[in-house]
């Protein structure tokens, strides 16, 4: 994944086209400005945006396509951005329009406009469909399609108790100032904090006969501290990763505590200054939910991505050691007996929830790791079929597991990751039990640097926090501290685990694939765990 | 085919007197006295994707953006939309304005720019924007046939961007200027899988562009680079190929944010207080350039806010010349504000990448880098990992493919270790394979490179 900055901005951007401030308006206003304009009209059950629907895959059907899809969105996003005392940015964002894919020939053509009229969806179907026949020219093996069950009226809706965009700008505005200045008093030098706030209405309907409305949330309250010290030769940062992404409301805000919070997060900041750099060597890893779930992200979750497997990612992503398939499937070891993944879409307050993907398909919670064996990939309606023989012989189905999505309307949709998920254990474990077992390790909290190769083997993590473990108990603070690792050892370290009341769900919005690259917003649930004896290096130089 | 030539059409994207008529209808919905700007981004975008020797997927989309920013007192909100009709621009602007009602008070405000000079833009090209789905699929068969033929497995990408944006505010300043932009990039991998080469390009005019002759150089890296061999993680005698420089060398732009250097949280801080602005911090062969009118690196002539962009010579004989200054830190700190446009063109040398590996007793030869992240702001330390074409290097010659290594080093650290530099040329260094910012770099050759780790992947 990639969480540079920029990604982060252009997230925020195209997400956006956004959100025109309902935020903001007084509460009898708001109906006024709910009534749709006339240029836009309301999304779902929408008389107008369901003709357009029929139209565009009609006109694409007429151009010569054997299949083809619709999506409409509207998406309204907001952002607001402070440091310190100041507040540096407040945007609304409403962006909306329409893409259409096209199969032709066994090839695929996609075209998407923002112009929601009767001859653009017309014009832009067509232009799909000779997109589609003019890729065909290379055409070496046919895309077929894995079987759906048409879904004639689906409607889905991210169970939220707060929509964001009714809170004002006041209340969120003073939640960022007030964490911001309970941090200031307990010695940051610096602070950033932000909220992001995402709905996206959006419409799929396809030759098959499916016409589905779905309405996506998503919440993010972030703070960063900044510590310095008095001569300016170190500084030191610490991010509130602890609280992810969610596919929540404003409760999400609410129940992040930003204000309780941002004392210690700032005390944690000043703390970091004075760590001890940490001594490279072996160390046993005892990693919080609120780190792991970037290493399951990276080093789980991207190689078992079916199109990276057979090599469709090769020129960005990459490809996987996970592959081929025949040579992997129910045979590769993938770390030890306690490693049990699974990947769904249904997790209440995940990222990836939802009702269908984006191409129509009920999403199903499948195993891909089943003690520490990897026995299935994430797959789409056309990859899906490249495993045909797999199911058979294990006397499933071959279908879709619903992995389908494309960040925006003009965007074409592809294989995405779902929510990727380490399962507890059996045993009722937590976070202080996993450290009471330890004689000489490190607690490592929160997400920091991460890197990882096109296949997935070599990985190097940080993290916000580190913890010196000796006989069982945390001695004091490290500084500098990242651990490198191969991808099948690392895992086949991983000796105990905690219970499901030490589950936690960890996430990003901004998870890069493809190529243009679209982010994609997944969450990954998991435990504390432990991985003995793993090598750790000191990241520390002098300038 | 004719059906698909009649097809072919100039990508859209607003004109000039359109960008002039959007803005005065906006800025004619503002009601607050204290001023408010409207930018606009307005474009297409073309690509397609190749996998396995065949197109896998393409697009082809077009979209505009209005985003309004008011100002009621010292009080700032932004409100974007893609809707254009007269309606949605008014709500937009109604929005910007209740926002601003509702911010508390900016004590680093400042107002909206009066009426400005600009250059004209210098990275408009025809053929770029002109470039449709079957030219696009041709382009792809130059590299996709060849790979076949030679029982090779090509994947790739080419992205073609066209268009306009404006900047319009009540203080009678108006900017436009058009753009195209396009990268084209390929991985080749051998079907055992053991090797794998890349090429690839980025410029705004497509017609300087020789996707067979791309091709064919990842084909060669493909079959050069089979049946890696592992070597000890260590500190290595390094030539980087261009692409990887300009992966390295953009981070040091990253960090040049004035504020930050002065605010103590930054490389270009000074221990003590201060910035680095006069100090030697590389090589004093090394000079890093922006400049949106140097037709190498040609970028936009005008900012977010309306500001014309200029030459920025960041280090100049290896000595910090300037930071990048905003408009309120350049006035708190009595400077020019900076406007660089964003591109990088780095100063080279003689040498030829023949002559530093023929010099080089023992070291490597590295393609591109992938997955790089920040590690440690404090001295821009990175991570990431060799790709798609790392050689050993003994005796000075190429001996074999080696397996594919992580570093943790700085690209300061770098340019303090020299020992050649090159011709500089353009390079498609984004991550993702887009046009990215536009980077001019030469080859490299420098000494104790820190590489921790080796990796499988190929």
């Amino acid at each position: 994944m990639g969480s540079s900055r920029r990604e982060f901005v252009r997230t925020t951007s195209v997400a956006a086209a956004a959100i025109a401030g309902l935020a903001a308006v007084p509460s009898a206003a708001r109906g006024a400005l709910l009534a749709p304009t006339p240029s836009s009209p309301a999304f779902g059950d929408d008389p107008d945006i369901e003709a357009l629907a029929h139209l565009a895959i009609d006109a694409a059907r007429s151009a010569g396509a054997s299949y083809a899809d619709v999506r409409f969105s509207r998406n309204r996003s907001q952002s607001l951005f402070t440091r310190e005392r100041r507040v540096q940015g407040l945007v609304d964002n409403e962006t909306q329009g329409f893409g259409v894919r096209a199969l032709v020939g066994g090839a695929w053509g996609f075209a998407a406009s923002r112009e929601l009229s009767r001859d653009e969806v017309a014009r832009v179907a067509r232009q799909a469909a000779e997109q589609a026949r003019a890729n065909a020219a290379t055409l070496v093996r046919p895309v077929v399609l894995a079987p759906v069950t048409p879904v004639p009226r689906g409607t889905w809706r991210t169970p939220i108790e707060i929509d964001p965009f009714t809170v004002s700008i006041e209340d969120k505005v003073g939640a960022l100032l007030d964490a911001n200045a309970a941090a200031l008093k307990a010695g940051a030098r610096f602070v950033n904090s932000s909220m992001f706030f995402l709905r996206e209405e959006k419409t799929f309907a396809s030759s098959d006969g499916s016409y589905i409305v779905q309405t996506i949330y998503r919440t993010q309250p972030r703070v960063t501290v900044t510590a310095v010290s008095s001569d300016q030769s170190d500084f030191q940062t610490r991010s509130s990763n602890e609280i992810a992404p969610m596919g929540r409301g404003y409760e999400h805000v609410r129940d992040a505590k930003l204000v309780e919070n941002a004392p210690k997060w700032a005390a944690e900041a000043v703390q970091k200054l004075t760590a001890r750099p940490v001594e490279v060597g072996r160390y046993d890893l005892v990693l919080h939910p609120s780190h792991l779930w970037l290493t399951i992200h990276e080093s789980v979750a991207h190689p078992t991505e079916l199109d990276r497997a057979l090599g469709f990612e090769a020129n960005y992503a990459g490809t996987s050691f996970v592959a081929p398939p025949e040579k992997v499937l129910g045979k590769l070891r993938y770390g030890s007996h306690l490693m049990n993944i699974r990947g769904d879409r249904e997790q209440p307050g995940s990222l990836s929830a939802v009702g269908w993907d984006d191409e129509g398909v009920k999403p199903e919670s499948f195993d891909i790791i089943r003690n520490g064996v990897f026995v299935d990939y994430q797959t789409t309606r056309e990859q899906a079929p490249y495993l045909a023989g797999y199911y058979k012989a294990s006397g499933r189905p071959v279908r879709s597991h619903g992995c389908s999505y494309a960040e925006s309307w003009s965007d074409v949709q592809f294989q995405r990751m779902p929510n990727v998920s380490l399962l507890p254990g059996e045993m009722d474990l937590d976070w202080a039990d996993l450290i009471a077992a330890t004689d000489r390790g490190i607690a490592i909290v929160g997400d920091g640097s991460f890197s990882i190769d096109q296949q997935r083997y070599n990985a190097q993590f940080g993290g916000q926090l580190f913890y010196e473990i000796r006989g069982g108990k945390i001695t004091g603070m490290l500084k500098d501290v990242a651990y490198q690792m191969r991808t099948p050892d690392f895992w086949g370290a991983l000796d105990m685990i905690g219970g499901r009341k030490s589950y936690h769900l960890g996430g990003a919005f901004n998870d890069a694939k493809g190529q243009p690259s679209q982010v994609n917003a997944v969450s990954h649930g998991c435990v504390p765990s432990r991985f003995r004896n793993i090598n750790v290096i000191n990241t520390g130089r002098k300038a | 085919m004719s059906d698909l030539r009649s097809l072919a059409q100039t990508a859209r994207y607003l004109s000039r007197d359109e960008c002039e008529a959007l803005t005065r209808k906006a800025l004619g919905f503002v009601t607050t006295p204290d001023g408010a700007r409207v930018n606009i981004s307005s474009g297409s975008q073309g690509n397609t994707r190749f996998a396995v020797n065949q197109v896998s997927t393409g697009g082809d989309s077009y979209d505009t953006s209005v985003t309004v920013t008011a100002h009621v007192g010292r009080r700032s909100g932004s409100s974007r939309t893609n809707q254009l009709d007269d309606a949605s621009l008014k709500q937009a602007v109604e929005t910007a304005e209740r926002i601003a009602r509702l911010a508390p008070e900016d004590p680093e405000f400042l107002p909206e720019l009066g009426p400005q000079e600009y250059q004209a833009g210098r990275n408009w090209s025809d053929v770029t924007a002109s470039l449709d789905p079957q030219r696009r699929a041709e382009a792809v068969r130059a590299i996709t046939a060849p790979a076949a033929g030679a029982q090779l497995v090509s994947t790739g990408f080419l992205d073609t961007r066209a268009g306009s944006s404006a900047v319009a505010n009540t203080n009678g300043l108006f900017a436009y200027a058009r753009g195209t932009a396009m990268a084209l990039t390929t991985t080749v991998r051998t079907p055992d899988g053991t090797g794998s080469g890349w090429a690839g390009e980025s410029h705004y005019d497509w017609s300087r562009i020789d996707p067979a002759a791309l091709g064919a150089r990842a084909a060669e890296k493909a079959r050069a680079s089979r049946n890696p061999v592992a070597i000890e993680p260590g500190r290595y005698t390094v030539v980087f190929e261009p692409t990887a420089v300009g992966n390295l060398i953009q981070f040091i732009a990253r960090a040049l944010n004035a504020r930050s250097a002065d605010e103590g949280r930054s490389f270009f801080s000074k221990q003590g207080g201060g910035n680095k602005i006069g100090s030697k911090v590389v090589d004093e062969r090394v000079t890093i350039v922006s400049d949106p009118f140097d037709p190498d690196v040609a970028g936009s002539p005008f900012d977010n806010e309306g500001l014309p962009t200029r030459r920025s010579v960041w280090i100049d004989k290896g000595v910090v010349t300037t930071l990048d200054y905003d408009r309120y830190w350049a006035q708190k700190q009595g400077v020019a504000p900076t406007a660089s446009g964003g591109s990088l063109k780095m100063s080279g040398g003689s040498s030829t990448m023949d002559q530093m590996i023929a010099s080089t007793p023992r070291g490597l030869l590295v393609t591109r880098f992938w997955y790089l992240r920040p590690v440690d702001q404090r001295t821009i330390l990175y991570t990431g990992l060799t790709r798609d074409g790392t050689f050993l290097i003994e005796n000075g010659k190429i001996t074999r493919a080696v397996k594919n290594l992580r570093f943790n080093d700085s690209p300061v650290f770098m340019l303090n270790n020299l020992e050649a530099l090159g011709t500089p040329v353009r390079v498609s260094a984004s991550e993702d394979g887009g046009p990215g910012q536009a980077i001019m770099v030469p080859p490299l050759k420098v000494r104790d490179f820190n590489f921790t780790s080796l990796s499988d992947a190929v």
